[in-house]
């Protein structure tokens, strides 16, 4: 019989419809799984009775001969940055330890209405700051991949979707929800060898989903293919009274719409994401990229995004600024950590609480984002940031005249060791280079793995579109993971 | 842009958090790194140059000035780290 953990979501949704398995042994199957996974650290909490329950009301809805939902019988893994209520919700930080959300936030509500079973929570570098998941206060996520060398030194899963992308790559849950706010989602996708898409920015309701830069934070679906991630956004996207951004439009039928024949397309290499000291093997991924969608019939053609190399140093500025806002409501009041030193005053509360819950790179980044808000600086920084972000936008948009979508590498190397960037904060932010400019635009973009290094490690493939032109991202994506044949997977040493 | 000791410190107590003086020499130099770092910034001709306020056109949407949710305060309150009465209590703040 075939490992049910083998399956994707769309083979266990139409598996469950045929009644070739039941939804209950899918969900035992991964619940199992789960549980003897405990060596990666990717799941925070453990849901088990969440997908069982989801399950047996897919069996009894089948039984019953109703028709199933979407997603029914399919069990997913939930970033912790998401509120589940009455399930223990922390972002991966001290300051929220133990905080039980009264409410569900909008998109995993969304994925259960849709039928899907929740596994565990999963565990994020803290508050979704960090690209390697070293920041979370609970752990290291490892890397189920190991290099090929035999050092078996223990790998960064990228981040901070880190225990999301881990946890797919190593079939603990065929699909888990993720977040982007600056390459969240398709760095570690890329780091892990699976796909996984940001959507344009409004797509996703963020309500309930913990505020790190409110302009930037955009959920999105992490999986073991392209096919997938249409399936799991569809479920997740969707209008949202409760979030002022929230676009007002219907969800498309991504699925329904995926093709991988790209003739009449044209696809744009932009010049400047020839960044100095790119690997070689990574410029010859990028170079196989093209070649294959050439050969899905698309047009290549050369653009130029003049204001690239900006885009990290604007981000840096206007994420730690909203970050710096968001995270105000953490003081010791509501809800979390409460540190009250012997006769402190409510000052001293909030600075003790504070010092004590947060984690270094998230008060490394509330002191930048304070500082360039603080009197005298704001325009210095913080317009100028904004106005370097309009830019940016535009670059894009001129690009759009003569391409329809842009290739790119996802990431500027393979996923490295963990320990081996964490000394130098700019190091680790450059991992962002190729991602970040389209976060600042808003605009939706994938990564899907495109081959492996000399090391037997993952190399990600990004995809950038037009706002609210999923479709001829996923159509692209779905052209390289068809020729790419990915079909590697990490050996379980776990 | 040099960033020092002092300067740290203000940031942080504008940041409502703690920090001793280890702290503020530690990360007075890596704070500047970092500010140095985004400073290209200012290279940029943004003269003419709106601010970004939102990356998609998208209106604030407007609904009746109404009561839509409420009522549940025992919910909100079994997080807090401390409450009385149905209050969030915190030290005083008055002497």
């Amino acid at each position: 019989m075939t490992d049910l953990t083998d399956l994707g979501i769309k083979q266990i949704r139409d598996g469950v419809r045929a009644g070739s398995f039941s939804a209950v042994d899918v969900a035992d199957a991964f619940t199992a799984k789960v549980s003897r996974a405990k060596a990666l650290n990717a799941f925070l909490v453990e849901t088990p009775e969440h997908a069982l329950a989801a399950a047996r009301a897919a069996d009894a809805a089948r039984a019953a001969g109703e028709t199933l939902k979407p997603l029914a019988g399919v069990p997913i893994g939930m970033k912790d940055l998401f509120c589940t209520n009455g399930v223990t919700t922390t972002a991966a930080s001290s300051i929220l330890g133990g905080f039980t959300p009264p409410y569900e936030s909008t998109v995993s509500q969304n994925l259960w209405d849709a039928g899907a079973g929740m596994l565990g929570k999963l565990n994020m570098d803290q508050f979704a700051m960090g690209s390697s998941n070293e920041t979370s206060a609970f752990g290291n996520v490892i890397s189920p991949w190991r290099r090929a060398d035999g050092s078996n030194a223990p790998l960064a899963p990228g981040g901070s979707s880190g225990g999301s992308s881990a946890a797919v790559a190593a079939r603990l849950c065929p699909g888990a929800t993720g977040t982007d706010t600056g390459g969240s989602i398709r760095q570690p996708a890329a780091f892990t060898g699976i796909s996984g898409i940001k959507p344009t920015y409004g797509r996703c309701s963020r309500w309930g989903t913990i505020a790190f830069a409110s302009s930037l934070d955009q959920a999105g679906p992490m999986a073991r293919d392209v096919t997938d991630c249409a399936i799991m956004l569809e479920a997740m996207a969707g209008f949202d009274k409760k979030d002022a951004t929230s676009l007002q439009l219907d969800v498309p039928g991504w699925e329904r719409g995926l093709s991988s024949d790209l003739k009449g397309k044209r696809v744009g290499i932009p010049k400047e994401y020839r960044v100095d000291n790119m690997p070689a093997e990574i410029e010859a991924l990028w170079q196989q990229g093209i070649d294959w969608l050439r050969d899905a019939g698309a047009e290549i053609v050369e653009v130029s995004l003049p204001h690239t190399k900006y885009a990290l140093p604007a981000y840096y500025i206007i994420a730690p600024a909203e970050a710096s806002s968001n995270l105000a409501r953490y003081d010791g009041v509501r809800y979390g950590l409460r540190d009250l030193p012997d006769g402190a005053g409510l000052q001293d509360m909030y600075a003790a609480t504070r010092a004590d819950g947060f984690g270094t790179e998230v008060k490394r980044r509330i002191m930048i984002g304070t500082y360039v808000l603080s009197a005298g600086f704001y325009d210095a920084y913080y317009t100028q940031a904004q106005k370097v972000r309009t830019l940016i936008a535009r670059d894009f948009e001129r690009a759009w005249a003569s391409c329809d979508v842009l290739l790119t590498p996802t990431a500027p190397s393979a996923a490295f060791a963990l320990g081996e960037k964490s000394a130098d904060p700019i190091a680790m932010y450059l991992n962002d280079v190729f991602t970040v400019p389209s976060s600042l635009a808003g605009l939706p973009a994938m990564s899907v793995p495109g081959g492996l290094d000399a090391n037997g490690l993952p190399l990600g493939l990004q995809i950038i579109g037009r706002s609210l032109d999923e479709q001829g991202v996923l159509n692209a994506g779905l052209a390289i993971e068809e020729r790419a044949g990915f079909a590697a997977r990490p050996e379980a040493w776990w | 842009m040099s960033v020092d000791t002092k300067t740290v410190k203000k940031v942080a107590s504008l940041a409502r958090i703690a920090i001793s003086d280890d702290d503020a020499e530690r990360l007075a130099p890596e704070l500047s790194q970092i500010l140095g770092w985004i400073e290209q910034l200012g290279e940029v001709d943004t003269s003419g140059v709106e601010p970004m306020t939102a990356v998609i056109p998208n209106s604030l949407r407007l609904r009746d000035d109404v009561v839509t949710d409420g009522g549940i305060r025992d919910a909100l309150m079994i997080n807090a780290p401390q409450a009385e009465h149905g209050f969030f209590t915190v030290p005083k703040v008055i002497e």
